[in-house]
């Protein structure tokens, strides 16, 4: 029961994303289109997020422990 | 600023819906409760030169929400650069161009067909064609048959399945008060002049073509107006587009507010006069430019304005608005300019007798210079009228190009409209035109009540029988009349350019031949429909119409 209304609300976002970005009017090629370029873009930003992210993530965490006073030689050159 | 004098007292202390007073009303007919206020009092009882109304005007246009507006335009957007994928297309011929385009040997010349809103109607309108131009196959009352159609190439063309959507709940026509039958004692009076003058007249009024017929419904509007004289016309948008090219010319200024209808606005362009501007229903910008027109009167040569002539209607078809008559009245005798005013949708449906704006107001409809009409909406028929002073119409008559070229009112036509119209006036000795009047009353208020309380945008005034409901993105004018279709209701629905770009929405006209039951069974599927496509959008913040913004540039839109 609560997979179908899972379903349910699953298939009530598509629509509103249909509706809003006007992909509901398009003819079925266009749709294909459409949806592969936005998939592609959405994934490229989920690789670049995966690959880049951890690093930013632990220069931020030094940072912050540079900030926050306990001083490793290293940290401060991260920092540079 | 000056105040009207004459003003007929009749209307109580108590505002009634439309304006009537509920006597000679014995139990409430749809049983609805009357008067109520709706629960969340925060519509803005505007009282802005409140001595000069006799009731409350309670007009409100809601903002468009931040999040609605971006979003809009993110799908205009796609649309759009989709668009110009397949124009691409079109042009390096992978894709067959079905819309008009040059032919070979002009390829090189200046472009005839191609603009931004060929692009519109080609990419964007294209997509959801089928929701207008839909045939009906019967009289367009309370309830109609549609024509089934489909479509195999998205919308560039139309096959007919030879079935027939019966009873569709009708909420688009202009039936204001349900005049537009196939039985009953119009049809009857108008059947029987058919058969005595035929439908046609061949001639103009000037000509062979003017019958007793066209005598005795010029007195009747007359009379039902209460003006001096009046003259009837073939056609309601040839009223306007033909008489104010006679009324006005060069050297003469015309103060148009900006939503006009397009026959107001060609009307004006076609006349040679100035054009200027004003806000939508805004009195402060009509004053402006009264004001400076006065002292400035023409552009270089300064000499004052041959006259000013001020162009409104009784209520916008589009915003469902009310005109603010008693200020209009108000300002143009106090600048001693003319009024012309369109009463196309508001005759017959405003009003406790259906008089009018004029009436709604509990004017003096002499204050009115031009009072100008069509029989087209109230009164189920075809044509237009102008009333006036005497002098006016004859005047009228001799210079106004629809009356000296144009071919007269078919007389079954004419019997019609002089048969609803006794009916509305009670001449016919029955309460049932007095009682459609009020049932419209009460229907418009119960409509837009309910459609507030469900949380939809609606524009306009509260006793104004065109309700506008706002969709705003352009997906949802396809989807939704798709799926009122669905569901056995048939719905206008209006797009750019007849309203701003963003501004797409669904107007509802409502009918005196509505039942309760129809209403209910509307409102249910509007609101699941609501749902469905999300178009709830209100939160219940109501800007008052005279504090929308009000830029003053508008002013110099037109200098000649
Ligand atoms: C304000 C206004 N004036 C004139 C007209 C034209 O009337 P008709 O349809 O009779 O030509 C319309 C019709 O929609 C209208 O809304």
């Amino acid at each position: 029961m609560d997979i179908k209304s899972m379903k349910n609300y699953l298939y009530w976002l598509y629509c509103q994303f249909e509706l809003i970005t006007c992909s509901y009017l398009m003819e079925p090629w266009e749709k294909v289109l459409f949806y592969t370029f936005n998939v592609s873009m959405l994934v490229m930003v989920a690789y670049t997020a995966y690959i880049f992210f951890p690093v930013h993530i632990s220069t931020a965490f030094q940072f912050c422990l540079h900030l926050f006073g306990s001083q490793h030689e290293n940290t401060v050159s991260v920092v540079k | 600023m000056e105040r009207p004098e004459r003003a007929a007292a009749a209307l109580g202390a108590q505002p009634r819906a439309n304006g009537c007073s509920g006597a000679a009303h014995g139990g409430l007919r749809n049983g609805y409760v009357r008067g109520l206020p709706a629960p969340d009092t925060q519509i803005n009882h505007i009282v802005h030169n409140g001595g000069l109304y006799k009731r409350p005007f309670n007009e409100a246009f809601e903002e468009t929400p931040m999040l609605v507006a971006v979003l809009t335009y993110v799908g205009y957007g796609v649309l759009t650069l989709f668009g110009y994928l397949r124009d691409f297309m079109r042009q390096w011929k992978i894709e067959k161009c079905q819309n008009a385009i040059e032919r070979e040997e002009q390829k090189d010349f200046v472009p005839l067909y191609q603009d931004f809103e060929n692009f519109y109607t080609r990419n964007l309108y294209m997509r959801i064609r089928d929701t207008w131009n839909r045939p009906i196959c019967s009289v367009p009352g309370a309830k109609v048959d549609m024509m089934e159609r489909v479509s195999h190439d998205y919308n560039w063309t139309f096959t007919y399945t030879g079935r027939v959507i019966k009873g569709v709940i009708n909420m688009g026509s202009y039936n204001y008060l349900g005049f537009a039958q196939n039985d009953g004692t119009c049809q009857q009076a108008a059947a029987k002049v058919l058969s005595r003058y035929g439908a046609g007249v061949c001639s103009s009024r000037q000509e062979m073509g003017n019958l007793d017929k066209h005598e005795e419904l010029e007195k009747l509007v007359a009379r039902f107006l209460g003006v001096e004289s009046a003259m009837a016309y073939g056609m309601g948008f040839a009223t306007n587009s033909m008489n104010i090219p006679a009324l006005v010319g060069k050297g003469c200024l015309i103060l148009s507010d900006e939503l006009n209808h397009a026959s107001l606005v060609l009307g004006a362009r076609l006349s040679g006069a100035a054009i200027r501007i004003f806000k939508h229903n805004n009195m402060q910008s009509l004053e402006k430019l009264l004001k400076d027109a006065i002292v400035h009167g023409q552009p270089r040569t300064r000499r004052p304005w041959k006259k000013i002539l001020i162009l409104v209607e009784g209520i916008y078809s589009m915003e469902g608005s009310i005109v603010r008559l008693p200020e209009v009245i108000a300002l143009k005798k106090k600048y001693k300019s003319y009024l012309y005013l369109d009463e196309a949708h508001s005759i017959g449906a405003l009003g406790p007798t259906g008089r009018g704006v004029v009436e709604y107001f509990g004017l003096n409809p002499e204050d009115v210079d031009v009072m100008m009409g069509t029989f087209t909406k109230s009164f189920g028929a075809a044509g237009g009228y102008i009333g006036g002073k005497k002098e006016l119409i004859d005047y009228l008559r001799t210079h106004s190009h629809s009356a000296v070229y144009a071919t007269s009112l078919s007389p079954p036509v004419v019997e019609q409209i002089i048969t609803s119209m006794k009916c509305i006036m009670g001449e016919d000795g029955t309460t049932f035109g007095r009682e459609c009047v009020q049932q419209l009353a009460e229907n418009t208020r119960y409509f837009r009540r309910r459609l507030k309380e469900m949380g939809f945008i609606i524009y306009g005034n509260e006793d104004s029988p065109v309700v506008p409901l706002m969709l705003y993105m352009p997906a949802k004018i396809g989807a939704f009349g798709r799926e009122m279709l669905k569901r056995n209701i048939g719905v206008v629905v209006v797009g750019f350019p007849a309203t701003p770009i963003i501004e797409s929405r669904a107007r509802f006209c409502l009918s005196a031949a509505h039942t309760k039951e129809m209403l209910d069974t509307a409102l249910k599927e509007i609101n699941e429909v609501g749902d469905l496509l999300q178009l709830k959008y209100s939160r219940h913040r109501l800007v008052p119409l005279l504090d929308r913004p009000f830029d003053e540039t508008t002013y110099e839109e037109t200098e000649d």
